[in-house]
């Protein structure tokens, strides 16, 4: 297994709670692994499961979406629908034989920059472990 | 317990009675139905007004040019029929239908909803290559003895709710034996006794259910495991999964013909979904080559996002591929599960809101707190 193997994973970040966690993180100087690109969304609600699907078939080892805990969404109801669309885009995933641990969501609240750093950093090294996603070298996809 | 309509002649003769009653009396201004056309052994959906035309009709021919349920919800779409019309659904079109009005794209108003017990549909090929008309003795007879009957599609074959639950009249069909010497109407909803007020027959009482289906049901279920059992090699990874869908050429036909599918301009179509020369420079440079078109998996993954909630396994889309890819079982194999987790059963409950456009606060509970 490649020692210099970084993960590719892109992340959906929520403004309000998940983004200003890991700004959070970030001022508060913890290390976090390179692997995680953000996309800030205004809303987790907001990610349509194809951005997530679609990030997965170009080849992302991983895909983050991070929201507000359930009854703390600043739009009051958006991440009851990420919540439900993810569970929809996990068991279609393990349905058509494809990896669903590559997809993943996470509520991370405004001031948990710990719990960012910590669930970036275990989701990495899960990463790692798996290797890069096969798809990666799937022509006909 | 319901009212039943026993009317004293072979089923599918017994039925055109029926409608001739409701168009003589005024009841209904028109029937939608399947419509011979000449010597053709396939069918056409019709809606029909005259006497003269009504002799043409052939409601439980075995053949689903369409689903019934789209065509239903196009008609209705803008707004509810003006004039009561009388529309003969299999139970998986009513069921889409149902769907449909969920996402207010139809409307029932004004629409005698009438189904079967159903004994399944023949492949589109049938009705253009000479065949149908030699299957039809032993299709009838099977439906008389409650079995399954041979040549059906696949997703009748393994259609485990092929009884019809909110039809206003229902039919009764696959397991009945007594098909060739009466036409049995089970009278479910008010609608359904006030349009058979006075209809030629005789009036009695009984249900759907019977042992026979009861046992047609348990047959079902095990030849739907069957498939499901048969398709798990061929989604069980990545590889396979490419390979399944290695013909497909991305004419979008299953999308066209499914009754979930409603968009009038599908992202699929549209230009969200459009390669753009750089996207596939990225593409060529990572894995040194790119197919073209592009985004075959995307679009039946991402389909699935959107219409697997609803799939009533009509089993349309598996009919018009043009390659024969299994589209209906491997939505199937999907659909299943999906619909289990969120506890739905598409088209049982006319309220019962869509998963994916409702939530629960309190579902879930540990997702997202790992």
């Amino acid at each position: 297994m490649n020692e210099t193997y970084i993960p590719q994973i892109i992340g959906f970040l929520c403004n309000w709670c998940s983004y200003t966690g890991a700004d959070l993180a970030g001022v508060s100087r913890m290390q976090i692994p390179s692997s995680l690109r953000v996309i800030r969304v205004m809303c987790s609600g907001r990610v349509n499961p194809l951005f997530v699907l679609k990030a997965y078939l170009k080849g992302a080892d991983g895909v983050m979406i991070m929201g507000c805990h359930p009854g703390d969404c600043h739009y009051q109801k958006g991440n009851y629908n990420a919540r439900r669309r993810y569970i929809m885009l996990d068991q279609i995933l393990k349905s058509v034989g494809l990896d669903q641990e590559r997809i993943g969501l996470w509520w991370v609240s405004a001031s948990e920059g710990k719990r960012y750093a910590q669930v970036v950093e275990e989701y990495t090294n899960k990463l790692k472990a798996k290797g890069p996603n096969p798809i990666r070298e799937e022509i006909f996809i | 317990m319901s009212n039943v309509l026993k009317i004293k002649k072979e089923t599918s003769e017994g039925i055109l009675d029926f409608f001739k009653y409701l168009l003589e009396t005024d009841k209904v201004k028109g029937i939608f139905t399947l419509k011979k056309m000449n010597d053709s052994e396939a069918r056409a959906y019709s809606l029909i007004t005259s006497l003269d035309e009504l002799k043409q009709a052939d409601p439980f021919y075995p053949v689903m040019p369409v689903n019934a349920g789209k065509v239903l919800s196009e008609m209705t779409l803008k707004e509810a029929v003006g004039d009561p019309v009388a529309a003969v659904l299999r139970p998986c079109e009513l069921r889409a239908f149902v769907e449909l009005v969920k996402r207010v794209q139809a409307d029932t108003e004004n629409i005698l909803l009438i189904s079967l017990t159903c004994e399944g549909v023949f492949p589109l090929d049938e009705t253009v290559n000479g065949n149908l008309g030699k299957q039809l003795p032993a299709y009838q007879d099977a439906a008389k003895k409650g079995e399954n009957a041979a040549g059906l599609r696949r997703t009748c074959e393994a259609c485990a709710h092929f009884i019809p639950g909110l039809a206003d009249i229902t039919v009764s069909f696959a397991g009945n034996k007594d098909l060739d010497t009466g036409c049995t109407l089970v009278l479910n909803t008010p609608m359904g006794e006030e349009f058979s007020r006075g209809a030629p027959g005789t009036m009695g009482s009984g249900e759907i259910q019977s042992q026979e289906l009861t046992q047609l049901t348990e047959k079902r279920k095990e030849a739907r495991n069957k498939m499901l059992q048969e398709r798990q090699e061929d989604v069980k990874d990545l590889k396979s999964l490419v390979t399944t869908f290695a013909a497909c050429l991305s004419c979008h036909g299953c999308s066209h013909v499914c009754p979930i599918c409603y968009c009038i301009l599908c992202d699929f179509d549209s230009k969200i979904h459009e390669d753009e020369p750089s996207n596939f420079e990225s593409d060529l440079a990572r894995k040194g080559g790119a197919r073209v078109p592009s985004g075959t998996l995307l679009f039946h993954i991402g389909r699935m996002t959107h219409m697997a909630v609803s799939c009533v396994n009509c089993g349309m889309c598996s009919d018009v591929c043009p390659v024969n890819i299994p589209v209906a079982e491997i939505f199937s194999m999907v659909g299943d599960p999906l619909q289990e987790i969120f506890e739905y059963l598409p088209g049982r409950d006319i309220e019962e809101a869509v998963p994916s456009g409702t939530y629960k606060e309190e579902e879930f509970t540990k997702t997202g707190e790992q």
